[in-house]
């Protein structure tokens, strides 16, 4: 049965930030990515927190999807708090059992620990996958990386190759399911015995699905070719990216953003383990 | 007037390995293509038709003879890359397999992958692409995925791309044969029509003979030679050695055959099933009015 | 008693989603041992989704499949013996292959049966003679043989469970005319000898006219009729109506008709439409 299948997290929509030139989006990420590691200062936090929660709002997509995105990065983001509040040592001992001694930066520490680690999460979820197609990242990628040509860095190739598996992903993920019926009709069984019984039953499955991805590759590459494709050299696009007054309103923004987040480390010293 | 594609004594082998000795797949093959034909080509499985639609599109070389595709000579001494690939603007391919030649996820954006490669300006890649789209019948799928298309709809994405490069020649490799009665139907109507409307030049590669016959001329391969050339009236006219060639003829054509061997006079180049039936009455009236003085049998 | 039974069958794919379309809506189908059945739609009129109730690969929503009379799942634990009872062989199988050689591939079937050493030789070596296979071929690894042989390879490794009821879908897709009288003439040898109940799924109507005793026809999820294969192409409107072809003799017989020479509506061959002409004179 054909779905429609999404890859990556992209949640489509039509917000302002839906809109924005991809090569844009990444860029701003990348800025945002940067101040949230400068930010030192409380004031500095509680200023990309807020900032965070208004661009979540402007996607128009539900914020239960960004807590949803979180969810992967569990076990990292307690392990980090753990290991912060159990192994920092600073002045101000709060608690102690034993060998365990808790100090009030280690408590602080790891709260700032966690909520960077939250913001990069916002961060790339609002201006990369949720907002913006794999297909358009990748253009954009392609054209952001292409001053690394000069440097005959195949930016071209990898862009392709990121574009042909997108596609061929969904085609591929149905030939296993027709594969696995197939070979389950004439019997096969995946479920029961050991490890080693298990990984035997795969075999009827892997063999016919890799003679069939290249048997795929060998005649993708054959058609390419018939389409004159000849590698990067020389080709144009239908779609070339265009970056509008908008997109470069919302950038200046997000470097105003990290201009206040450094005045704040700066005249708002706050510093966080003096709480 | 020119031919776009000109064969002279094509032989080519597919080279063997330590336990298979080298497979002749073609044995000298000579012919022309005139401009703005349309030409089916029949043969069983291992005929030499696919190898042939592999050295006509460039993707193999013939070990030797001579082709000229679109006015240059592919196997001169002195040809190069450049001239496949000045060749290749001009004669297309459409493979049998639709899932294993569409390279991108949007519908529109895989129509415009030739023009991309050919350095055409955007702009006029986006008129070419909406124009394609348009005459396959596609234009409200643009921004669809590819992959949730029907086979019959991949396979008419694959012409559009072939419209947008404004190719003089599109080969179609058993195009056909992986798509239900609905799918081959909307691509043999879209076939006919660049053929007839855009006087693109169509080499049609199929199993169907209800395909051929819609063709100008059938070329029949056999044994990797050329086996039977001519108009369907001519081919199909000789049901016995196509039946020889391990192939079938239209329906039709058997019925008839099967009425002349008791002397009835049906023609065995009607190909659909009007004309035949209108034959078939009036042989059959003609007939009785000899044998019984006219009127109709009850059955 | 009837081979094939389904009871009031209802499935619908991905039925917690909003707007889901049922696949099966309320099916009911009786097949008779023994003989060969065509299945014929339209794509997407559930044919696909049939095939796969009939061997366990699918559960229905509601109602029941009966195979010889037994509801395949009454045991749930026991579906993969209802596998070997229902053999399945799927669109273009030869996509499947995966042994060393063509004979090691067939045997994958009746060895996750169990069954090994002279048994298992002898059903190999008989599937492979339906399924025309010469002894050369068998020795050979199943990626060096043609298109049409490596189709037949997978029949023979359906053949070889002897299965009591056997299904296929587009067993013919593809295959030049030669190809297709290979494996469709094996599996009528195979069927007539054994007695095995075939059920053949197929968008050619030529086929089906060819090999098949009786034709169901599916559309839009239901079945629109099931009759022996004569009477359905007698009924050509109403199969053109939901998107499926009669053959071009069967058109020429209707046209027949219009000229004034009635040989009948139920004309699916051309032997038999020369038969009929021929008798008028």
């Amino acid at each position: 049965m054909k779905s429609d299948i999404t890859f990556g997290q992209y949640v489509g929509g039509d917000s302002l930030i839906h809109r924005l030139d991809p090569r844009v989006k990444i860029l701003i990420a990348l800025v945002y990515i940067v101040v949230i590691f400068l930010a030192k200062s409380v004031t500095a936090f509680a200023l990309l927190t807020a900032a965070a929660a208004v661009f979540v709002l402007m996607t128009g997509i539900p914020p239960r999807l960004f807590f949803r995105a979180m969810r992967p990065l569990i076990f990292i983001i307690v392990f980090t708090a753990v290991i912060n509040i159990f192994f920092m040592r600073g002045e101000h001992l709060l608690f102690e059992f034993h060998f365990i001694r808790v100090y009030r930066e280690g408590i602080v520490n790891a709260f700032l620990i966690v909520l960077r680690i939250l913001l990069l999460i916002v961060a790339t979820s609002v201006f990369m996958t949720y907002t913006t197609t794999p297909l358009a990242l990748t253009d954009a990628l392609e054209q952001l990386l292409n001053p690394l040509k000069k440097l005959h860095v195949p930016v071209h190739e990898f862009s392709m190759m990121m574009t042909i598996a997108l596609r061929f992903i969904p085609t591929l993920i149905d030939e296993t399911q027709k594969i696995i019926n197939a070979q389950t009709a004439r019997g096969a069984d995946f479920t029961s015995g050991g490890l080693l019984k298990r990984g035997r039953a795969l075999i009827p499955i892997l063999i016919p699905l890799f003679i069939s991805a290249f048997r795929r590759a060998d005649e993708l590459a054959t058609a390419m070719e018939c389409r004159c494709y000849t590698g990067g050299e020389g080709r144009t696009r239908m779609n070339s990216l265009k970056s509008e007054p908008k997109d470069w309103v919302f950038f200046s923004t997000i470097l105003l953003l990290g201009a206040a987040v450094v005045c704040l480390n700066l005249f708002f010293p706050v510093a966080a383990v003096k709480l | 007037m020119n031919p776009i594609i000109k064969a002279e004594n094509l032989s080519f082998s597919y080279p063997g390995d330590e336990e298979s000795k080298p497979v002749k797949a073609l044995r000298g093959v000579s012919f022309e293509i005139p401009e703005g034909s349309f030409t089916a080509i029949l043969g069983h499985n291992g005929s030499g038709k696919s190898t042939l639609a592999k050295l006509l599109c460039m993707v193999n070389l013939p070990d030797s003879g001579r082709l000229w595709v679109a006015g240059r000579e592919i196997t001169a001494p002195d040809a190069t890359e450049r001239d496949i690939l000045e060749a290749r603007r001009d004669v297309g391919m459409v493979f049998q397999n639709p899932d294993n030649q569409i390279v991108a996820t949007i519908v529109e954006e895989d129509v415009a992958f030739g023009c991309e490669n050919l350095g055409i300006p955007p702009a006029e890649i986006r008129e070419r692409v909406d124009a394609a789209l348009a005459a396959v019948g596609m234009s409200e799928y643009a921004r669809k995925q590819t992959y949730n298309l029907s086979g019959g709809q991949k396979q008419r994405v694959a012409i559009a791309g072939t419209i947008a490069m404004n190719r003089r020649c599109v080969i179609f490799d058993e195009s056909t044969a992986m798509l239900d009665p609905m799918g081959r139907r909307e691509v043999m109507d879209i076939i006919a029509k660049l053929n007839r409307e855009q006087g693109v030049t169509v080499l049609l590669i199929t199993h169907h003979m209800n395909e051929a016959a819609a063709a100008d001329r059938i070329i029949v391969m056999n044994q990797g030679q050329i086996y039977l050339d001519g108009s369907p009236r001519e081919v199909f006219g000789k049901p016995a050695a196509m039946w020889a060639a391990g192939l079938d003829v239209p329906q039709t054509t058997e019925l008839a055959y099967k009425l002349r061997q008791k002397g009835l006079d049906v023609p065995l180049y009607l190909f659909d099933a009007e004309s035949c039936a209108e034959a078939v009455a009036e042989a059959v009236r003609r007939r009785s009015g000899k044998s019984a003085g006219g009127g109709k049998t009850g059955s | 008693m009837n081979a094939i039974e389904l009871k009031n069958v209802t499935f619908t794919y991905g039925k917690h989603m909003p707007g889901a379309v049922p696949a099966l809506d309320d099916v009911s189908i009786q097949v008779k041992s023994g003989g060969i059945t065509g299945l014929i739609g339209h794509t997407g009129s559930g044919k696909s989704t049939l095939v796969q109730m009939l061997n366990g690969l699918l559960k229905p929503d509601s109602g029941t499949v009966l195979l010889d009379g037994i509801d395949i799942w009454a045991e749930p634990k026991k579906i993969r013996e209802v596998r070997f009872k229902a053999g399945l062989v799927m669109q273009y199988p030869e996509y499947q292959l995966f042994a060393e050689t063509a004979a090691e591939d067939i045997a994958f079937g009746p060895r996750n049966m169990g069954l090994e050493g002279e048994e298992l030789d002898r059903r190999v070596r008989e599937a492979a003679r339906f399924a025309g296979l010469s002894e050369e071929i068998l020795g050979k690894s199943p990626f060096d043989l043609s298109g049409g042989q490596k189709r037949r390879v997978a029949l023979a490794g359906v053949i070889a469970m002897s299965p009591k009821i056997l299904i296929l879908d587009e067993p013919a897709a593809g295959l030049d005319p030669e190809g297709r009288r290979d494996i469709l003439g094996g599996v009528k040898r195979f069927s007539r000898e054994s007695g095995t109940t075939v059920l053949i799924v197929s968008h050619s109507m030529e086929d089906m006219a060819m090999y098949c005793d009786d034709v169901i026809v599916m559309a839009h999820a239901k079945i629109l009729m099931h009759r022996p294969t004569a009477e359905v192409f007698s009924r050509a409107e109403e199969l053109a109506a939901v998107g499926l072809d009669v053959p071009l003799i069967t058109r020429v017989a209707a046209a027949l008709r219009k000229n004034g020479v009635d040989i009948g509506l139920d004309v699916y061959t051309v032997d038999y439409a020369a038969d009929k002409i021929l008798g008028m004179l």
